[in-house]
């Protein structure tokens, strides 16, 4: 349990094995589940909540579900902890909040599956992997789903199939979503094309930080809104094999054109970024999250020796503010962490280069 | 009513205060697509859905407050609020509501094609049974069938009535 609410990063983040990793940050799968037989959340009363969380932590083990899942009662886990979560993307903001019975299960170390009790539906089953690797993230938590709808009943039906609290959710209940670097389309005053094209094919286009959360370092999370009256592999594949390598590849010819066009401007850019990260004695979450991802370009356009992208993935966990903490091993109000998070990405730049 | 800009009929109506002047538009979806309005209000679910929600649709002859889910009491005018639903049973206590609805947010949408739980194939039977059992009911009640009502109240009663009522981990349905 310690790997996931400790300093150190997921294996996620750590080993950003999957493909495109240039652009894609992550992907991820999730899928909203809820047990027959109980009201949704909305209507669940606290017994209902607890009966809830006792089902899923009694079928829901390493021997029926995946060897290596822990549990992670929130109502008992301290805030700061739940922050290192909410960072990490193991659980949602809203799900780290109040003292209502829930909770998370995590795979540990690899931290690819979570699976929060009693956020907006019984079940959110997830699972994350680094860069663009989908069709591998939808066969793992299939079998994850079926292992446990082998343990627990789903409430289903045949015309509507799985059915969630919200109707946007209904049907699948799947939600295939990647976080993407999109640093050059930016630039060049292409981004809002991305978002108008996404959109009109239904997708949602989000921030860093989810739902209603602005696009801080140029990325963006991307994700199906249609739910019903489609198979999962259709959704999958119009997503993962239609839209994502179009918008890559979108990318990649704006990194090509602002290198033929604009490599001093973009240089400097970098350059500057990788100094200020460098020198700067007081950086908050948001600048620091900024000038990690204009370095992660220049790493990408191969500007910087030395310097990878797992290092970079890693330093934008860490400028944030619960990580700091634990990096530190210490509370710290909001201006003492701008100098120790200046002070630590000083010390991790200095250490790589 | 026609859109604006051609002939088409107008599903996309907007109202925005301009200078302090009531501006309106009423443009088919093509013409809001293109005005950029249609794609705007696309981008938050809950938004999509209080949009979809107003809009007049099949149901929306019986009122809305006083729908409600029996099973657990939800009103639609309390769903409206944070459209979240109460319960499984919600779905069938307001779906000629929510079908114009799921039309829209699913593009068209309107019956699962995905994954089936693979160990329930039981409990969909019964689910279908319940589901006929109270079409009967319902019908039964409408023409005034007072003792074959009752019979299949007792009928529904004893098959664990709706969708929430099978309890999930009791021994018969534990079978794989």
């Amino acid at each position: 349990m310690s790997g996931t609410v400790g300093a150190a990063i997921g294996d996620v983040w750590r080993h950003p094995v999957g493909e495109s990793t240039d652009v894609v940050l992550s992907s991820r799968i999730r899928l909203a589940r809820n047990i027959a037989g109980f009201n949704f959340l909305s209507r669940a009363s606290r017994e209902d909540r607890q009966q809830i969380v006792a089902i899923a932590r009694a079928k829901i083990t390493p021997e029926t579900v995946a060897p290596d899942i822990v549990w992670l009662d929130l109502a008992k886990t301290p805030p700061l902890n739940r922050l290192v979560l909410v960072e990490r993307h193991l659980i949602s903001k809203q799900h780290s909040k109040g003292d209502e019975p829930r909770a998370v299960i995590v795979s540990e170390p690899d931290e690819r599956l979570s699976i929060m009790v009693n956020e907006e539906d019984h079940l959110r089953i997830s699972i994350m992997r680094g860069g663009l690797a989908l069709e591998d993230a939808y066969e793992q938590i299939d079998a994850v789903d079926d292992r446990i709808e082998s343990q627990i009943e789903y409430a289903f039906c045949p015309r509507f199939g799985y059915l969630t609290a919200c109707p946007t959710n209904v049907g699948t209940g799947i939600r295939v979503s990647a976080m993407l670097h999109l640093p050059a389309l930016k630039l060049i005053g292409e981004i809002d094309k991305v978002r108008r094209a996404a959109k009109s094919m239904n997708l949602a286009v989000r921030g860093f930080y989810g739902e209603g959360s602005e696009a801080i370092g140029d990325i963006y999370q991307i994700s199906n809104q249609t739910t019903l009256g489609k198979t999962e592999h259709d959704i999958l594949s119009s997503f993962a094999t239609g839209i994502m390598p179009k918008i890559i590849e979108y990318e990649r010819h704006a990194r090509r054109r602002l290198l033929e066009n604009r490599r001093p401007i973009v240089e400097d850019r970098v350059h500057r970024a990788l100094g200020a990260l460098r020198y700067a004695r007081l950086l908050n979450a948001d600048e620091a999250i900024k000038l990690i991802s204009q370095v992660r370009l220049g790493v990408a356009l191969g500007m910087i020796e030395g310097l990878d992208l797992v290092t970079l993935n890693e330093l934008m966990f860490i400028s944030q503010p619960a990580h700091l903490q634990k990096a530190i091993g210490a509370d710290l109000n909001q201006s003492q962490r701008r100098s120790a998070r200046a002070s630590l990405l000083r010390e991790r730049l200095a250490e790589s280069t | 009513m026609k859109c604006d800009r051609c002939d088409n009929e107008a599903t996309v109506h907007e109202v925005t205060i301009h200078k302090g002047e009531k501006v309106e538009k009423h443009l088919c979806e093509q013409c809001a697509q293109e005005d950029g309005i249609a794609i705007q209000s696309q981008s938050i679910p809950a938004a999509l859905l209080s949009q979809f929600m107003v809009s007049p649709d099949p149901g929306a002859a019986e009122s809305p407050r006083t729908l409600t889910c029996k099973h657990c009491g939800m009103t639609y005018a309390q769903f409206r609020q944070h459209d979240l639903l109460g319960c499984p049973d919600c779905y069938h206590a307001f779906e000629k509501k929510l079908l114009p609805l799921l039309d829209r947010v699913h593009e068209g949408g309107s019956d699962h094609l995905g994954k089936t739980p693979k160990r329930s194939a039981g409990a969909l039977v019964r689910e279908r049974h319940i589901f006929i059992l109270r079409k009967q009911l319902e019908s039964a009640l409408a023409s005034e069938q007072y003792e074959r009502a009752a019979e299949l109240r007792d009928a529904l009663r004893k098959s664990g009535v709706g969708l929430t009522n099978i309890r999930t981990n009791e021994p018969e349905d534990a079978s794989p």
